[in-house]
């Protein structure tokens, strides 16, 4: 593999991620987090989509007036959809039933069309592909780590297999039953932020503007 | 490349991607719909077993239920009805094939469902030669959704041994916890009949431990009190006299 490929591979993953930086896709990741099983088939549902969809839009985007490419785009990433929600049906049901809508909202996940319509539309197919596997990755990256600590914290296990023993089965933990709430994916994806950019100081953004102080009492007065 | 954004190119490059697309999808819906049939109908029975509090890991789900009779149920007269295969006899279809269904009043309608099927099904589970759980389909009008499932009934067909749905489209989080273990744990023992009227209901909120209605109240689900009404609501009406507690009382005196 190039340097460039493997460049366009491995930089989505910390130095560009798509939550993280992008902030992109957020809203699945508050939903199928819960537990790391649904995360992980929700991962890679979402990591083939993404590279199928920059994969099949680099390929015929040299024929698509500009005046619908979105629209292609979106028809492209719906039928990919589609069919991996069947597959999944089809071959993980129980799981599939778990993920229920959130398959289907990967169409509107913007990572998708996001990367279809910066990277893709400009790039030949393979890098496309590759960038699409790359965003995936990245989105897996943090959606894998709050599912770790949200089904830790949340339910005492990870992948359904007891680590923490749990105090109703006599065991000592009592489970945070915040952690498998939405909001807690929040606070998860902040602190994940948080690292990253203390870590990588490029990333933090300048200040567009500058919030003035509090006018004291006297001055209200 | 000015031919790039003319009407014609426009209309074919639409045209080309839409049937490609369509083939694609076709293709996989059609090809994978054995399968998924297949997976249905294993969730389907899994669902009856972990109703009626059956269901193991260790053995797979046909086996299981091979201890299990169905029986078809006409539900006007309350009597089997016999010589009808219940293999090939879907429910779901029936409820909404105008000649095998009635349409239910306003009064009746509790449930939401407009149309009842005349015939049913209900699953036996028998324990040396003598019925040990009945287990009866249910379904009914949620928020948005219409939740199917089905309640398992102790032998004295008064005590319920447990409730699960196996197809709704609730709110995944709100509505939907109705799949939740916990609150499915609840409903073993609840009381269902009291004075010949169903009593059994989802409460807004927590049971009071002290109430004298115990036996026949279950918590509500928090965030999802619609819901929670359509559960109560599909329990009244098919454990009420549209539903199945005539077919209950003939089997109880042994008519049926």
């Amino acid at each position: 593999m190039s340097v460039d490929a493997k460049k366009t591979l491995v930089t989505p993953i910390f130095d560009d991620n798509p939550i993280a930086l992008q902030i992109l896709g957020i809203c699945s990741a508050l939903a199928v987090t819960s537990s790391l099983q649904t995360t992980f088939v929700m991962c890679l549902a979402l990591t083939a989509v993404c590279a199928f969809s920059n994969l099949f839009v680099s390929m015929v985007r040299n024929h698509v007036p500009s005046s619908i490419r979105i629209i292609v785009q979106m028809i492209i990433i719906a039928s990919l959809v589609i069919v991996v929600d069947q597959i999944l049906k089809a071959v993980a049901y129980e799981i599939s039933k778990q993920l229920s809508v959130f398959v289907g909202l990967i169409i509107t996940n913007c990572i998708v069309m996001g990367r279809a319509e910066a990277y893709a539309m400009k790039n030949p197919p393979w890098p496309s592909f590759l960038d699409g596997v790359g965003n995936g990755l990245g989105y897996s990256v943090v959606l894998l780590a709050v599912g770790f600590f949200r089904e830790l914290f949340g339910a005492g296990k990870l992948f359904g297999v007891e680590i923490l023993a749990l105090a109703n089965d006599g065991g000592w933990y009592i489970p945070n039953g915040m952690m498998l709430l939405p909001p807690s994916a929040f606070f998860l994806i902040g602190f994940f932020i948080w690292v990253l950019r203390a870590r990588k100081t490029d990333q933090v953004e300048t200040e567009e503007f500058k919030i003035s102080r509090n006018s004291t009492l006297r001055e209200a007065l | 490349m000015a031919s790039q954004d003319s009407i014609g190119k426009t209309l074919t490059v639409a045209l080309l991607l839409c049937i490609v697309c369509s083939v694609i999808v076709s293709g996989a819906a059609v090809s994978l719909r054995p399968m998924q049939e297949a997976n249905k109908d294993q969730d389907k029975k899994k669902n009856i077993l972990l109703a009626a509090g059956l269901y193991q890991e260790s053995l797979t789900v046909d086996e299981q239920f091979a201890a299990i009779k169905t029986k078809m149920v006409d539900l006007s007269t309350g009597l089997f009805v016999d010589g009808e295969d219940v293999n090939s006899f879907d429910q779901r279809k029936a409820a909404k094939d105008p000649s095998r269904s009635r349409v239910l009043t306003d009064d009746e309608d509790v449930a939401n469902i407009s149309r009842r099927e005349n015939h049913a099904l209900v699953y036996i589970v028998e324990s040396e030669g003598r019925m040990d759980k009945m287990i009866l389909p249910i379904h009914g009008y949620g928020l948005w959704s219409t939740l199917y499932g089905f309640v398992a009934l102790e032998s004295d067909l008064n005590t319920v041994a447990g409730l699960g749905f196996y197809d709704h489209g609730e709110t995944p989080g709100l509505g939907g916890e109705v799949d939740n273990p916990r609150w499915k744990a609840i409903w073993p023992g609840k009381k269902v009949y009291r004075d010949g009227d169903v009593a059994l209901a989802l409460l807004k909120g927590a049971v009071n431990p002290s109430s004298p209605n115990i036996d026949y109240q279950v918590d509500g689900l928090s965030g999802a009190t619609l819901t929670g009404k359509g559960v109560s609501n599909l329990l009244a009406f098919w454990l009420g006299k549209d539903g199945f507690q005539t077919f209950l009382s003939n089997y109880k005196a042994g008519e049926a």
